[in-house]
Parts: C-alpha cells; sequence; structure tokens
C-alpha cells in the first residue's frame, strides 16, 4: 500500500480510515463497528493493517473475512469460521478480547458515554434513547472507540453525562481496586476531528483536525476542554488503495446517506 | 404429557402482578402472538424481563407494565422504540435498567438457583446509581467491590420457536437461539409458542436433536401458532414485517397513540383475524430474511 492520498474523497471515508486507525496494534481480538461508518472502519483495519482482527456477521457468525455492508442477498455465502450467537458475545466481551467502535449520543470529560436517558430526571427523561445496551460491560472489559457524525456541544456535554453508560477517567466513580489503567479508551472519530484521551492524567486531547476544520471550531463545539499542543496534524487523508477497498465493502454506497448532505472530505 | 394448548388456556396461568420473562431479542423471534393474547386479557401490574422489541412497547402502551427489566428496547431498523420512549418519558413505569449480560447473568442466577452472580459490569456507571435493586459486594478472595446481579426469577415465560412436540421438545434452528434457553430456565412456568407442531421422531433424524437447547421438563405449554412471532423475525422461517413496523411506530404519532393499532390488530380479535389483517400466513412465510 502506498502513503500517497487520493484528492478527491468525502468526509464519510475520511472518518472510516481515521475510524480504522483506532485498531492499529490490535491482535486477535473482535472488531465491532455498530453503524455502517463503523462496521466500514473495523473491516477495512481487518483487511489492511489488522488481518488477525475478528468480525462477526453482526448476526450469529465469526467471520474469516468482513461481509460486504451493502448489497448482500439474503442467505449469500460468507466466510464463517465460528457461532457467535449473542451468549457467546458477552464471554468474548468478559474476555477482553475485544475492542468496540460505537456512536453514543453524549461524551463528557471523563470519556463517560451516555446512549440511554436525555435531560429530565431519571424516573421521567425527557428523551429516552436505547437503554444501556452492553456499554456498561463493555467499558469495563475492553477497548472502546466512538464515533460522532455531528461534533457539537450537545454530544460532548459539559459537566457528566446525564446517564453515565459506561466507565470512564472519573475518580468519583472509580471502583475499589481499580486504577485508570484498567480503563481501556481508544479515540474519538467526529465530523470534525480526533480525539483521545492520552493527555496529562487521562484528560482529552485534540490528536488531529480534519483538511479544512480550524482548532477554534473544535473548540467551540465543545462542552469541555481539550487538551491542544500546537497545531494539531491533519488526519490522514484515505489512499487510493483504502478508497478501493471502502468501495468494495460498500457496493451500494450506503456511506454517502450516514452523514447530512455527504460533505467532501477536504473541506479546504 | 401432552402439553398442547390454546394461546388463551395457556396465557390464562399469568395474573396480575407476576413478574414475566420474554425471549427473543428486539424484532428477533419474538413470541408475539403470545403477547397480543396477553394484552386482550385484564392482567396489569407486571414486572417484565426481556430484550425488548415491540413486545415491550406494546405491553408498555397498553399499560400492562409496571416494572421493566431491560437492556434496551428497539427495533434495530428503527431504533428507538417509540411506545417504550413514550411510556418512559411520561413516567409512567419502573424500570431496573442493565447490561445486556447483566440481564444475562440475572437469568442463569434465577436458572442456577443461585441469589446472584458477581460481576465486574456495572461498576462506575449510574447502572448501580439508579437501580436500588442492585448491590455491591465483597469478594472473600480480593479486594475489589463486585455487583451482585440478582436472579431474575420468572413465574412465566413467554418463547417463540421454530418447531416443538405435544410434549414440550422444542427446536431453535435459526442461527441464533439468544437467551431463549435461559428464560426457559429462569421460570417455574415456560409458554412456547411454535410455528410449526412435529412429532416427536421428528428429532430422531440426523442432527435434528442438536437444535434442541433445553430439556422438555423446562417446558410447561406448548401452543401451536403458525407465523407467532410476526411480525418480529422467525429465522430461518421468515423475516420481520419492515411495513409493519413502521405502521406500529408511527401509531405513536396518532392522536390516540396505540388505540388505533390495537383496534385493526388486537382488542376483541383472534389471531386468525391478526394474520388476515396482514396478509395471511403464507405472505408471513414470503417475508425476505433480514441482511445484517
Amino acid at each position: 500500500m502506498t502513503d500517497t492520498a487520493a484528492s478527491d474523497y468525502t468526509l464519510a471515508e475520511l472518518m472510516i480510515v481515521a475510524g480504522a486507525e483506532c485498531f492499529r496494534g490490535e491482535g486477535e481480538v473482535l472488531a465491532t463497528g455498530i453503524g455502517a461508518l463503523q462496521r466500514l472502519a473495523a473491516s477495512l483495519a481487518m483487511r489492511t493493517f489488522c488481518p488477525d482482527l475478528m468480525m462477526t456477521d453482526s448476526e450469529a457468525w465469526l467471520l474469516s473475512a468482513p461481509n460486504a455492508v451493502s448489497g448482500r442477498k439474503p442467505g449469500a455465502a460468507q466466510a464463517q469460521e465460528t457461532w457467535m450467537g449473542f451468549s457467546r458475545i458477552f464471554d468474548n466481551v468478559w474476555s477482553g478480547k475485544r475492542h468496540a467502535l460505537v456512536g453514543p449520543s453524549q461524551i463528557d470529560v471523563f470519556a463517560q458515554t451516555n446512549i440511554s436517558a436525555l435531560g429530565g430526571t431519571y424516573a421521567q427523561p425527557k428523551a429516552m434513547m436505547l437503554g444501556v445496551r452492553g456499554f456498561p460491560g463493555n467499558s469495563i472489559s475492553h477497548r472502546n472507540s466512538f464515533m460522532v457524525p455531528s461534533h457539537s456541544t450537545r454530544v460532548f456535554v459539559d459537566g457528566e453525562c446525564d446517564t453515565v453508560c459506561s466507565i470512564g477517567y472519573n475518580p468519583a466513580r472509580l471502583p475499589r481496586g481499580y486504577s485508570f489503567d484498567d480503563i481501556k479508551i481508544g479515540r474519538v472519530i467526529t465530523d470534525l476531528c480526533v480525539i483521545d484521551w492520552g493527555g496529562r492524567n487521562y484528560s482529552p486531547r485534540l490528536v488531529s483536525t480534519h483538511p479544512g476544520i480550524s482548532v477554534d471550531q473544535v473548540v467551540e463545539n465543545t462542552g469541555f476542554t481539550l487538551e491542544i499542543n500546537g497545531e494539531p496534524p491533519l488526519t490522514p487523508a484515505p489512499t487510493p488503495e483504502q478508497l478501493a477497498i471502502i468501495a468494495e465493502l460498500d457496493p451500494k454506497g450506503i456511506r454517502a446517506f450516514q452523514l447530512k448532505d455527504n460533505p467532501a472530505g477536504d473541506r479546504r | 404429557m401432552n402439553k398442547l394448548r390454546s394461546a388463551a388456556e395457556a396465557i390464562s396461568q399469568i395474573q396480575s402482578g407476576m413478574t414475566i420473562g420474554i425471549g427473543g431479542w428486539g424484532p428477533r423471534r419474538k413470541p408475539m402472538a403470545l403477547v397480543r393474547e396477553l394484552l386482550r386479557t385484564d392482567v396489569t401490574d407486571l414486572t417484565v424481563v426481556a430484550y425488548g422489541g415491540a413486545d415491550i412497547g406494546l405491553l408498555c402502551a397498553s399499560g400492562k407494565v409496571k416494572k421493566l427489566v431491560f437492556a434496551f428496547v428497539s427495533l434495530d431498523f428503527i431504533p428507538l422504540e417509540p411506545h417504550f420512549r413514550a411510556a418512559r418519558q411520561a413516567g409512567e413505569i419502573e424500570v431496573m435498567e442493565v447490561d445486556e449480560g447483566m440481564l444475562l447473568l440475572g437469568l442463569r442466577a434465577a436458572a442456577w438457583g443461585c441469589p446472584y452472580i458477581p460481576t465486574q459490569i456495572g461498576l462506575g456507571t449510574d447502572v448501580i446509581r439508579n437501580s436500588p435493586d442492585l448491590k455491591l459486594v465483597d469478594s472473600p478472595y480480593d479486594d475489589k467491590e463486585w455487583v451482585a446481579m440478582p436472579a431474575l426469577n420468572l413465574d412465566v415465560s413467554l418463547i417463540h420457536v421454530e418447531r416443538a412436540d405435544s410434549r414440550g421438545v422444542c427446536q431453535i434452528k435459526g442461527p441464533d437461539l439468544y437467551m431463549d434457553d435461559l428464560y426457559a430456565r429462569a421460570a417455574k412456568h415456560t409458554i412456547v409458542s411454535c410455528d410449526e407442531l412435529v412429532d416427536t421422531d421428528y428429532f430422531h433424524a440426523g442432527d435434528e436433536a442438536r437444535y434442541v437447547h433445553w430439556e422438555r421438563a423446562q417446558t410447561d405449554a406448548v401452543v401451536h401458532i403458525p407465523g407467532g412471532a410476526h411480525p418480529s423475525s422467525c429465522t430461518p422461517l421468515y423475516g420481520f414485517d419492515v411495513a409493519h413496523f413502521k405502521e406500529y411506530a408511527g401509531s405513536a404519532k396518532d392522536e390516540r397513540g396505540i388505540a388505533g393499532y390495537l383496534d385493526k390488530y388486537v382488542s376483541g380479535l383472534t389471531e386468525d383475524d391478526y394474520q388476515h389483517a396482514v396478509g395471511g400466513l403464507d405472505a408471513i412465510r414470503a417475508l425476505p430474511l433480514p441482511v445484517y
């Protein structure tokens, strides 16, 4: 694979490539992407620099090679190698051999996230979302990364999440017998930038900005303070080879419908 | 022992105030015909345990639910279940909101006769703050704190399977049995609806018995309802009904809420009426299998 960047790519494709980077260095772990871009990111990583990743068909089988995320017919052949129904997913989760890339409704300064109750009181929330799903167990068992299609202070909240669904680096909530080293947060890929918690004392840090996005734009749309060390690098653009693999994994092009108006990747 | 019952006979086991478990997952292999039968009764004040889909939305919107034990309620392709949301946002139901895996552990504890199973899941989150039912415990083997996920003891479980015999041998050949084996074991009384009723010797051939996930002593009643999972899927027999789910979800925006949907499909009607209204069994069986 060459390092030559493509000149024509969409923001969705940039985010897929940045999302794939979340998995770099992972070995034989189950890569779970929930959502089309997340699944494409995990699949791209498995198809390129992380061949040892494991992946499911999003139903009940572990695959030796990722399925396409679009254009598959019911009952189409797939490279299944192991049964992986929901009950066995939990056996895998609790082994720690997993890395999930998911899309929370809220993320706070501690890397805690929320996909359940928003606003109001817990007994009567203003907006009820999915419920905590597997977030509590995922977060204390294995590394998690996040994708946010619309970076705003509504997602990156000031203060704690309305409902804390996943454990993060909050000293007030650290369970007895645990240290922050036990909690593994990967990256957040947004439509503006990449963030991780590799700052001082596990504080959030701006890793890169997407082409055409200023640091000020990121700061304005984030409800908590990010550690920013000088002028952050640009998020790397996809290579032609990466774009070809993404197109192969998504032949019907559903990636074009995941972000409002399907913006260009380079907004300079 | 002949365990064959009509849906009404089987559901008459359920009384107000009971704790019931519902098998399946989101929009997948839910015992929807049994749920519709339950909606036709005057039972109320139920505690319901489920990986929730339209089963939970319907029971909430019909005022059957006192308390919900859940990790999510979702129709997958319609991520947010509107009738469940409405009940939560009106503050109408008590909840015990747990992680998907904790729900599994609670069912397993009940199945194994344990008061709880210790787990790290929930530590550091609002799961342990929001549920007074959840306690932390010390371990005799280390210095950490642990969440004691309590047994989810069920009075009655409702499950839909592909086929069963009249003695309660149940087969799920679809790719995932979800936690249905645990629902069967966690309940005092398990009611199973089946798409196909078969003779016992069906299971003697080849590896058919490999797809039987709990022994018949865990099944108390068998109800033969072809298409009984509709509008949820029963892979490989039929997929979920996208159009029907859209109509169901859309009813949340109606002035009368769920009432119009219930009038059309449930209230004062039989399951035959329901199947006629949704296009008949052939139409159900023709629903394409989901592709994920």
